[in-house]
């Protein structure tokens, strides 16, 4: 981090962990529980939303001394939605595959209170770089708690990760199936990534007390 | 924030600029790239027909279509005839190759037939076109036909191929928006695979269908006679949605593979 200052190496890190969106912020969660059944659509998000955290945070930023108080809402909302039709479409028509990949995720970008949260709270008050960064390090926080979310839900619940068998085959029973493991087949559903969600605030705060609210 | 942008005035002002430019950018983008995505989303027809047909590039596990290099020959090829049948009450009215649907249609290829027009036309009462691409597997004459439907959040739709005994040779599902990891699945290989050599038609030739079915005791789905496929867990919705798109699209060809035996 050589290139950063303490300062602005801080607006990274500190969302990764000790500040992180999902289990600090309780921000995101939403989209969180919906579709971290599979390993590549926890990537996919994660990806796609440092994409438009960092950029949204950035155009935000450069608007604002200019943007009124009473419709900034407003303002962040039509950000948003235009940067992500705007990617929809290049990536329609040049990476045709990606975006089918990514059609369910479009809207529920728009809709991620993380990306508003971090408008609103950061990007409203600082300079385009520290915001940038601000969005990205957020960004992080984010895709780590959906990965591990992602992992154990598709490892628990499907025996594969990233689509490929890992515990052997189910139905033939082979590998750890063999001995009698069973898929978890309620690990797919929403409740179960709020389990899991709380299994990863809970083992974050026993292991920095300074979290614990009284 | 400053006295001035507080102002009711500026507020307006700021509120028509920023419509007014983003509109435009969007706009823009929008008609500048739509040449590139019509072109995208027509590749993308001719291979889910198809793959459906088992022209594709599949291995073990994946899907994989021809590639869109590739594309356009092969749907050339391998598709020998491009069938449009008008249809009205479950009746054929008439029957159309590609030369006379184009002829009659501003040369529109019968590939880029709308279904989703095509079903709101037969609510209203009208005719609606069914598109049936020809075309062999393993030396056997398969038929195309596409579905369309409804699935948990948004449309489902798809392509099957038929033998003329109406039996599944192939299925190929795609879906706008279902739940990544539960309904979306209805887009891996085991689903679309556990279609093949189902059948549409009971002994005595009556539309049965087939079910999308839970707590059925054939996962491995070995019996071709049960008209039902293993569902997948935690997408009911999704899983019926592809039952009734199948029955009630393909029920409609009914009448075209009856008059197909009945000339044999």
């Amino acid at each position: 981090m050589g290139l950063l200052s303490k300062k602005d190496a801080k607006l990274i890190i500190d969302p990764l962990a000790d500040n992180n969106p999902i289990t600090i912020q309780v921000l995101g969660i939403c989209s969180a529980l919906a579709i971290t059944a599979e390993l590549k659509a926890s990537l996919v998000m994660g990806i796609a939303v440092l994409f438009v955290l960092g950029v949204g945070n950035v155009v935000i930023s450069l608007m604002r001394n200019i943007i009124p108080s009473k419709i900034r809402i407003i303002v962040q909302l039509i950000v948003v939605a235009s940067l992500v039709i705007i990617v929809d479409q290049v990536l329609k028509a040049y990476a045709y595959e990606l975006s089918k990949t990514l059609a369910v995720f479009v809207g529920l970008i728009i809709t991620n209170c993380i990306i508003m949260g971090r408008f609103e709270a950061f990007a409203l008050a600082n300079g385009p770089w520290k915001s940038f960064l601000d969005g990205i390090g957020n960004a992080l926080g984010y895709a780590v708690i959906l990965i591990i979310v992602g992992f154990f839900r598709e490892l628990l619940g499907s025996g594969t990760l990233f689509g490929i068998p890992v515990l052997g085959d189910p139905i033939e029973k082979t590998g750890l199936y063999a001995t009698g493991y069973e898929n978890n087949g309620f690990m797919l559903m929403p409740p179960m990534a709020l389990i899991v969600v709380g299994l990863l605030i809970w083992v974050q705060r026993s292991r920095n007390k300074a979290l614990i609210e009284d | 924030m400053s006295k001035r942008t507080d102002s009711n005035s500026y507020t307006i002002i700021f509120a028509i600029v920023m419509v007014f430019v983003v509109g435009s950018l969007l706009a823009f983008t929008a008609s500048s790239l739509k040449p590139a995505i019509k072109e995208n989303e027509r590749m993308e027809t001719q291979q889910n027909i198809l793959y459906a047909m088992g022209v594709n590039e599949n291995e073990e596990g994946s899907i994989t279509f021809i590639s869109t290099d590739k594309v356009a020959e092969a749907f050339a090829t391998k598709i020998s005839e491009q069938i449009v049948l008008e249809v009205k009450d479950g009746n054929i009215i008439k029957e159309m190759n590609r030369q006379e649907f184009m002829a009659a249609n501003n040369n529109k290829e019968p590939y880029l037939i709308d279904i989703k027009k095509q079903q709101t036309r037969a609510k209203n009462g009208e005719s609606r076109f069914l598109p049936l691409f020809k075309g062999k597997q393993e030396g056997q004459t398969v038929y195309v036909a596409p579905i369309r439907g409804k699935g948990l959040w948004d449309a489902i739709w798809g392509y099957v191929a038929l033998d003329t005994d109406m039996v599944v040779k192939g299925t190929f599902f795609d879906h706008a928006g279902e739940t990544p990891g539960l309904g979306a699945n209805i887009k891996q290989r085991y689903f679309m695979d556990d279609f093949y050599g189902e059948k549409l038609l009971t002994e005595a030739g009556v539309f049965k269908g087939i079910t999308v079915a839970k707590g059925n005791n054939d996962p491995l789905n070995k019996d071709k006679d049960d008209y039902e496929v293993d569902a997948l867990a935690g997408a009911t919705i999704t899983g019926d949605g592809v039952a009734a798109m199948i029955k009630k699209d393909l029920k409609l060809y009914l009448p075209y593979f009856q008059n197909l035996k009945n000339k044999n």
